[in-house]
């Protein structure tokens, strides 16, 4: 391989004090493996591979992209500060010059956290992508960004916070919705009427293997992205495509995580799930750094690694490269799509149930946008958790028009209390979070 | 009575240390070629007219293994590598006798993939062609289940005068790290052997029954013959005997800073709560970085010798050192000229001082005193920011619990230590500079054979016990044995006292010196499909650095 020598910052954070329960995936032991192997390998010992420590994410950062019921500090612990701190530190030493990209390598995950939280749902509480990418927008101004969620679990809740920002393109590689948690990610599910085409679903099915990811890669993904011209490539590196995963049922490799990350080389990377803790997490992370690094993987294979007995079949190549076409005709029409969207009424609504598996809450919500030509549009939701706990929040969108925000101001202004336990004001750009 | 010896690059120091007290000090030139030699002549000239039926301990602290390495006075070694997947052997290739071979050991210790006994045979036949006599053993995860590295040397022990075994380095994970220092240990096995041999030699001469130690790395002692089986281990042991020296002089119970200014460089060590800290991983020489146990330490190229540079007006210090100060005839102006000029020190001919500086008073267009404060501030800052610096790498290093990331601990050092030639006119500016009390302790110029005199017995052991496998293993020992599906960490942690007990006697310590810090105790459940299959638990315990008894306070001012 060509070696491409890069810097790039790590950031570890394994909380080995910390657990959703002592048996569920989510707990103490789930990156042990991953940090023997990373130490074995001496991977700090390169000059280029620097180690920080995670800074903490703030109440603020929070409420710069989600809507907590009741607040943030009631559905977060310490960990989802950490893990969101991890990520935003690894965009900062990126974005500040101090390294060419960054590797947060933590837990808690996010890609599952919707935009209004009443609790956990796919292990995740708050959106930590988000998190990171909204704080760098805050910091440094706005950005053009792309995540491409590589987790074998379709990143709903990303996309939800992502929907209609046509700044912020969202594209996810999944295991097929019909066979996996939560049982989204079609293709058709492809942005608000404001941001067509900056929601990208690929669904794959069950048992694609390297062949397969990165046939998407190449012919899908990448030239996507070389349309979008993004200004940070964002990767939520979720880990349970692996063969070995004992709750998904894909067939990719800690060789195929490598060469995707080197192909795509993205700005930041973010853990997001990966539950094989001893037979993949510790040789996708290593393959993943070192490709980050520039440093030759092309050695780092799980030492049970036979290629042959985890070929996809003749089926499912031709079936994804149907669908690759599929969606690249999808994208190529977006703008159209776009001129077909009925401007003759202000609003566009959306009713959503939403089921937080790890907490038990069923959540119904239903989320309004302003059409708008000139930004992402003011969003206003209605959610009702347990048949209960309702709010109200108003949303002014990053990069927001003078008129939606504007409009935003006055329904959050006249909006009565009453009804609810809270009513919510986020602006994005002005960094304004008001409660009532 | 006891002996401390400090063989040094310049000078080899000795100091004999009685009723807590220090009784004599000798200082003779260090004859680099001859190592025993300098040795047998400040050892004879110290004990001359005492009584050595009070000799209750030799230390020694030397250059000799460090020298051996710098110097490229070392053996070929064959390099024999179980690397398994991971990085390519092009980055993990030490030397052009590094064999790799086929077997693997996973991280749970599991083996994974065989050795290929061909391969092996090969290998020998290869490295006896080319007259190896010194090989190395490495394997990935080799802590883990050392079993694959001795497999290895069964089949080949008897081709070779002697193999080092990559488990027997250290219990801490880094395989290029392990493949370095066995690599080491391999090459100046010989050099080194034949020294222990030569000093025993000597000792018998004066008195056989006395003990006699080295100071290794991490500011600990060893029994000389122990040491012998790994040499690598008593690399860097100059710097150790300065640290613990200032340690011990300085009665330090708190953070603190410890500087050396020499000639050419600046050493600085810290202390936390009194304990000089450790590498995190291991010390590096030569640009090696080994799992060598080592007291943390920077160093700086700005000495009261160095160089000082003014190109277009701008004045910087060092790094490099020609000759000496230009007030005893060196070719350019130093620290030490500045320091002349401003009257800080009464050394050397102040006029060539004065000569020397008034050619940067030239370039920057300053007057000479003026020039002098530039350069002298120059020289303390750079020290100043450094020490500030290896402060922050410290309190900002990673940690992977959440509980060390709220409570976790700083160093807020209040004093400042200083050592070395230009101590007295530096300590008090960079005291300043960093906020700190700046101290010269007494009997400075003797600090590292104090150090090394009065350094205790230091030894780590790495326990870890893996119940769903039923194994347990201390990899410094060798030792895997089968335990209980029930075993509990505190068994394990009963075990790994009682190890380290029995490692530290072995080595040389006095029972009533040891003392027991656990550094790591962890306890991961294993969990499978949705099950605990056993638990996964992780000791390791040390005898820290520190010293034996202290020099007592009244001595000093």
């Amino acid at each position: 391989m060509k070696e491409k020598y890069r810097k790039t910052g790590l950031i570890f954070f394994p909380a080995f004090d910390w657990a959703i329960s002592p048996t569920h995936p989510e707990r103490e032991e789930r990156l042990l493996y991953t940090q023997d192997q990373v130490f074995e390998e001496g991977l700090l010992d390169f000059d280029n591979i620097i180690e920080y420590k995670p800074g903490m994410a703030t109440v603020d950062d929070i409420n710069r992209i989600h809507i907590c019921v009741p607040d943030a500090e009631s559905v977060t612990t310490e960990s989802h500060l950490i893990s969101a701190g991890g990520a935003i530190t690894a965009a900062e030493k990126v974005l500040d010059g101090e390294v060419d990209n960054a590797f947060a390598l933590v837990r808690p995950p996010g890609h599952h956290a919707m935009t209004v939280v009443h609790g956990a749902r796919g292990f995740c509480n708050i959106n930590i992508e988000a998190i990171m990418i909204e704080h760098i927008r805050s910091k440094y101004g706005p950005k053009k960004v792309a995540i491409v969620d590589t987790d074998c679990h379709h990143g709903d809740g990303t996309q939800d916070i992502y929907w209609h920002d046509p700044n912020t393109l969202y594209i996810s590689i999944h295991q097929d919705g019909r066979t996996l948690y939560p049982g989204s990610g079609f293709p058709n599910e492809f942005g608000g009427p404001n941001a067509i085409g900056t929601t990208i679903n690929i669904p794959l099915p069950p048992r694609t293997s390297e062949e397969g990811f990165l046939y998407v890669l190449d012919h899908l993904i990448m030239p996507i992205l070389e349309e979008f011209e993004p200004d940070l490539i964002i990767n939520s590196a979720g880990q349970d495509n692996h063969y070995t995963d004992p709750i998904t049922d894909m067939r990719f490799t800690a060789q195929g995580y490598a060469i995707l990350n080197d192909r795509l080389s993205p700005d930041v990377a973010v853990l997001e799930g990966g539950y094989s803790v001893e037979t993949a997490l510790p040789y996708i992370n290593v393959g993943i750094i070192l490709a980050m690094a520039g440093i030759d993987y092309s050695q780092v294979t799980e030492p049970d690694y036979d290629p042959s007995s985890i070929r996809q079949s003749s089926e499912v190549t031709s079936y994804i490269e149907k669908e690759v076409d599929l969606i690249h005709s999808l994208w190529k029409n977006r703008n159209a799509e776009k001129a077909k969207v009925d401007r003759d009424t202000e609003f566009a609504t959306r009713q959503k149930n939403i089921y937080y598996d790890t907490d038990g809450i069923q959540e119904e919500q239903k989320e309004t946008v302003r059409l708008c030509n000139e930004c992402g549009g003011l969003v206003f939701i209605d959610s009702r958790a347990n048949y209960a706990d309702r709010i109200f929040a108003v949303i002014v969108p990053g990069q927001s028009c003078p008129i939606c925000r504007k409009k935003g101001e006055d329904l959050f202004e006249s909006t009565d209390k009453k009804p609810y336990r809270h009513v919510y004001f986020q602006d994005r750009d002005r960094d304004i979070f008001l409660v009532k | 009575m006891i002996l401390g010896i400090d063989v040094g690059g310049t000078h080899t120091d000795a100091v004999l240390i009685e009723d807590l007290d220090v009784k004599k000090t000798v200082k003779v030139l260090t004859n680099q070629e001859n190592l025993i030699g300098t040795f047998q002549n400040v050892a004879d000239e110290i004990l001359r007219e005492e009584n050595i039926d009070d000799l209750e301990r030799i230390v020694l602290s030397t250059t000799m293994s460090t020298n051996a390495i710098v110097q490229g006075n070392i053996d070929e070694v064959g390099m024999i590598l179980a690397s398994g997947p991971g990085l390519p052997p092009s980055i993990l290739k030490i030397n052009d006798h590094t064999h790799f071979l086929s077997g693997y050991v996973n991280h749970r210790g599991e083996k994974v993939a065989e050795t290929d006994v061909t391969e092996v045979s090969e290998i020998k036949d290869r490295l006896t062609a080319a007259g190896i006599r010194h090989v190395g053993i490495v394997g990935k995860f080799s802590t883990r289940n050392p079993a694959l590295e001795t497999t290895i040397a069964d089949m080949i022990q008897n081709d070779f005068t002697h193999l080092s075994f990559g488990h027997r380095m250290s219990g801490n994970l880094n395989f290029p790290r392990r493949i370095a220092t066995t690599y080491l240990n391999a090459a100046i096995w010989n050099t080194y052997n034949t020294f222990v041999k030569e000093v025993l030699n000597f000792i018998g001469t004066i008195k056989s029954s006395v003990p006699l130690f080295i100071l290794k790395a991490d500011g600990g002692t060893s029994e000389i013959g122990q040491s012998a089986k790994y040499p690598v281990g008593t690399i860097l042991s100059g710097p150790a005997a300065s640290i613990m020296g200032i340690l011990c002089l300085s009665h330090c119970r708190e953070d603190a800073i410890a500087i050396d200014i020499g000639g050419t460089t600046t050493d600085i060590a810290l202390f936390a709560d009194g304990i000089p800290l450790l590498e995190p991983f291991g010390v590096t020489i030569e640009g090696h970085k080994t799992l060598t146990r080592g007291l943390r330490s920077r160093s700086l190229g700005v000495g009261g010798d160095s160089r000082v540079h003014y190109e277009n007006g701008d004045i910087s210090v060092g790094p490099e050192r020609v000759g000496p100060a230009a007030a005893f005839g060196g070719p350019y102006p130093t620290p030490t000229d500045a320091m002349i000029v401003l009257g800080l020190t009464d050394i050397g001919d102040k006029r060539m001082a004065e000569a020397a500086v008034e050619k940067v008073a030239e370039s920057t267009g300053a007057s000479v005193t003026d020039t002098a404060r530039q350069i002298f501030e120059t020289a303390c800052r750079s020290i100043a920011d450094n020490v500030t610096a290896m402060i922050e790498e410290i309190n900002n290093k990673p940690v992977y619990t959440i509980h060390e990331i709220l409570e976790g601990k700083k160093i807020m050092p209040q004093v400042l230590y200083v050592v070395g030639g230009p101590a007295q006119p530096m300590a008090a500016r960079i005291g300043e500079l960093l906020h700190c009390h700046a101290c010269i302790p007494d009997h400075a110029e003797v600090a590292n054979a104090i150090g090394a005199a009065l350094a205790r017995t230091t030894t780590e052991i790495t326990l870890l016990a893996d119940t769903e496998k039923r194994t347990l293993t201390i990899v410094e020992e060798g030792i895997q044995q089968e335990i209980s599906p029930q075993f509990t960490r505190e068994e394990g942690l009963q075990i790994c006292r009682d190890k380290l007990i029995e490692r530290a006697l072995k080595m040389g310590a006095r029972e009533d010196e040891i003392e027991i810090e656990i550094l790591e105790d962890q306890v991961f459940n294993m969990v499978r499909g949705y099950y605990t299959t056993g638990e996964n638990i992780r000791l390791k315990a040390q005898i820290k650095p520190g010293l034996i008894t202290e020099i007592a306070k009244e001595t000093r001012q």
